[in-house]
């Protein structure tokens, strides 16, 4: 029988068994051994593994995050977690300076095996520091390595992979997506960096979502299939490095791309997608594009402002039907009932 | 009462080090060497006093003002020369310069532009060492600039939560750039502050290389033995030349060279040979040139790396 875990308990067991197997494995950040566990994410892991493996750490998000280069330097693999994205700006030195540069300007004498867990967090208010994508910010940089896993199953394989990389990555969690529930193997596995996966295939238009953006493309093509309209939904896994090839040869079929981040799009993993894929399609086949992502603001936390903030499958969808039909054609489909629980629970 | 040996080994090291940097003026000016240089010329005997209290097997990290230390803990000359030369047999094969030596084998582990950047990668490594069961012991050095910087504080607090097995030097020169300490900080009094952390602390005049290594000496016994850390020692200098650059720079103003007399009638180099024999002396240097020399013939002998040296290293794969 194949065996349903949630994206929590997939990142609890990834972590668990590249401890099991690594003693060079050691979890901290804030809270991490706390009742709460990081959402559940961490729990156990300090009584099986011992304080010095699995531990609280001071709010010093720079100097953590400093030591954890450290430890890497000195043949650890730190796994540091925030459990907002938006602290990381307090580590941006530490990340930018040191941990993405170590291997390059030391000519390849050392090398910066962490992984920074972050998460994204959406509604109940989150507001202005509670919530942002700044995963772009990490695609800039080279030397860094970019993943934000949208289903259990990638939760698992990708922190597995990061966790062996030896450069840098930062792994973007999603509050919401922490309730997904889907199909895990026990075994260990790595989803490998730079390979994007066609969730679902469509022959009107391309798809791509970030993070839990995902998962409202997912919605959005069930309105659109409403219209006859299909939309080929692909998953990037991994941001940095992107697997540009699958969209372009999806979009090379389908003519039209839309990419909805979750984060903001002006210089963001929205507008590198698309540019990365005209750079390689035009002349050759004539594309037209789109980009959706956070509206252009600091986010709001009441309800009504915040609804407006985010793309979602209903805003997507009426976007994609003006993409394939052209023009403003202001068609928003009705809500749906059933849609919102809607979650891609493999197989792989 | 040290022995002769010693001096002469310490001698053997601030010589080098004093005459390795003279050399890099010299040459500086011809533009061949492609990487801002920070001098640390009048401030060897800190990198000395501490490195000549270490194993090969512990680790330093320090600043952009890289090559005292890097020299001290026993890092390759060819291959810095060659680096400051940006030639593809540098340490860092050209792609890191003078602010960014490594020598991983000899516990170089690297230094960073960014002031204060490198002292919690110390302590990270400290928490690694401790963790593998490793007698061995971090040193970080930064200046007196670097306790501007909160980083500072963060990794003071978390490396005596932890008690971890480092000793932090601060090489206070009196000035950021150009800025004096006491323009940066109502109180001056910097071991203060860093006991209140829980961290014992302990200020050095004069430059002293033998009370600095015999200090540093003390406290890597203790923490070998894991009997109490991190150490923080606040060691008294001066840099004669300008912030970055071969120049002398009082002419700018903002200090005199009445203030620099002291320091450099104190100058350990000096100081030092004066404690060991003139023949040795003498042997020593005949050595050193000789090495310094052959160092630089071969620095600009090398080759430039090649363009695929470019995308090389950004990533491991």
């Amino acid at each position: 029988m194949e065996r349903i875990l949630s994206y929590v308990d997939a990142i609890r067991e990834a972590t668990d068994q590249q401890m099991a197997e690594d003693p060079s494995v050691v979890v901290f950040g804030l809270d991490v051994d706390d009742p709460k566990a990081i959402q559940g994410t961490t729990r156990g892991l300090a009584e099986k593994y011992g304080p010095e493996r699995v531990f609280g750490t001071p709010l010093s998000e720079e100097a953590m995050t400093g030591a954890a280069i450290g430890m890497a330097l000195a043949g650890l693999r730190p796994i540091h977690i925030h459990i907002r994205m938006d602290f990381l700006m307090l580590a941006m030195n530490q990340l930018v300076n040191v941990a993405a540069k170590s291997r390059y300007m030391y000519g390849g004498q050392v090398h910066v095996p962490m992984v920074v867990r972050c998460m994204i967090g959406k509604s109940w208010g989150q507001g202005a520091q509670h919530s942002q994508g700044l995963h772009s910010f990490f695609m800039h940089v080279p030397g860094l390595k970019v993943v934000a896993p949208t289903n259990p199953y990638d939760a698992k394989g990708c922190l597995i992979q990061a966790i062996r990389d030896n450069d840098p990555v930062i792994y973007v969690e999603h509050r919401i997506l922490h309730f997904q529930k889907g199909i895990v193997p026990e075994e260990r596995y790595g989803i490998p960096p730079g390979r994007a996966r066609v969730l679902e295939e469509g022959r009107d238009v391309t798809l791509v979502g970030i993070s839990h953006m995902l998962t409202e493309c997912l919605r959005a093509r069930c309105y659109l299939e409403t219209i006859n309209v299909h939309a080929e939904v692909i998953d990037p896994i991994w941001l940095s490095p992107l697997d540009i090839e699958t969209i372009v040869k999806s979009v090379k079929k389908t003519g039209r791309l839309c990419v909805v981040d979750n984060g903001w799009t002006t210089c963001g993993a929205s507008a590198e997608i698309v540019t990365r894929v005209i750079e390689r399609l035009q002349g050759e086949r004539e594309v037209v594009v789109h980009r959706m992502g956070y509206a252009p603001a600091t986010c709001p936390p009441t309800p009504s402002l915040e609804d407006l903030y985010y793309p979602n499958a209903r805003t997507i969808a009426s976007a994609v039907y003006d993409l394939v039909k052209g023009g403003r054609n202001h068609w928003l489909p009705e809500e749906r009932e059933g849609l919102q629980e809607m979650e891609f629970r493999g197989p792989f | 009462m040290m022995s002769k040996a010693i001096y002469e080994r310490f001698y053997r090291s601030l010589y080098r080090i004093r005459r390795v940097e003279e050399e890099i003026a010299r040459i500086y000016p011809s533009d061949k060497i492609k990487s801002p240089v920070h001098l640390s010329i009048g401030q060897e005997a800190v990198s000395v006093g501490v490195c000549e209290a270490l194993r090969p097997d512990d680790v330093v990290f320090g600043t952009y003002r890289s090559h005292a230390y890097y020299l001290a803990k026993g890092g390759d000359l060819k291959k810095m020369l060659a680096e400051l030369y940006g030639k593809a047999t540098g340490c860092a094969k050209g792609k890191g310069g003078s602010m960014h030596l490594i020598d991983a084998a000899h516990g170089v582990m690297g230094a960073s532009a960014v002031v204060g950047t490198t002292i919690p990668n110390a302590v990270g490594y400290a928490y690694a060492l401790r963790l593998q069961r490793k007698d061995s012991v971090v040193v970080s050095f930064f200046g007196d600039g670097a306790t501007d910087e909160g980083v500072f504080y963060e990794s003071l607090n978390f490396a005596a939560l932890k008690q971890l097995p480092i000793i932090f030097i601060c090489e206070n020169n009196f000035y950021a750039i150009h800025t004096h300490l006491l323009s940066r900080h109502k109180d001056a009094n910097l071991c203060g502050r860093v006991r209140a952390y829980g961290i014992p602390a302990e200020q050095i005049d004069n430059n002293d290389i033998l009370k600095i290594n015999e200090r540093v000496k003390g406290v890597v016994d203790l923490l070998r033995a894991k009997q109490g850390g991190p150490f923080f020692f606040e060691c008294l200098t001066y840099r004669w030349k300008e912030h970055v650059g071969p120049n002398d720079d009082f002419h700018l103003g903002y200090r005199s060279y009445e203030e620099a007399r002291t320091w450099v009638e104190g100058d350990q180099v000096r100081r030092l040979a004066a404690l060991i024999a003139p023949q040795s002396r003498e042997r020593i240097e005949t050595q050193v040139e000789e090495e310094i020399r052959a160092a630089i013939v071969c620095a600009e002998d090398e080759p430039f790396p090649e363009a695929q040296e470019l995308l090389t290293d950004v990533t491991g794969d």
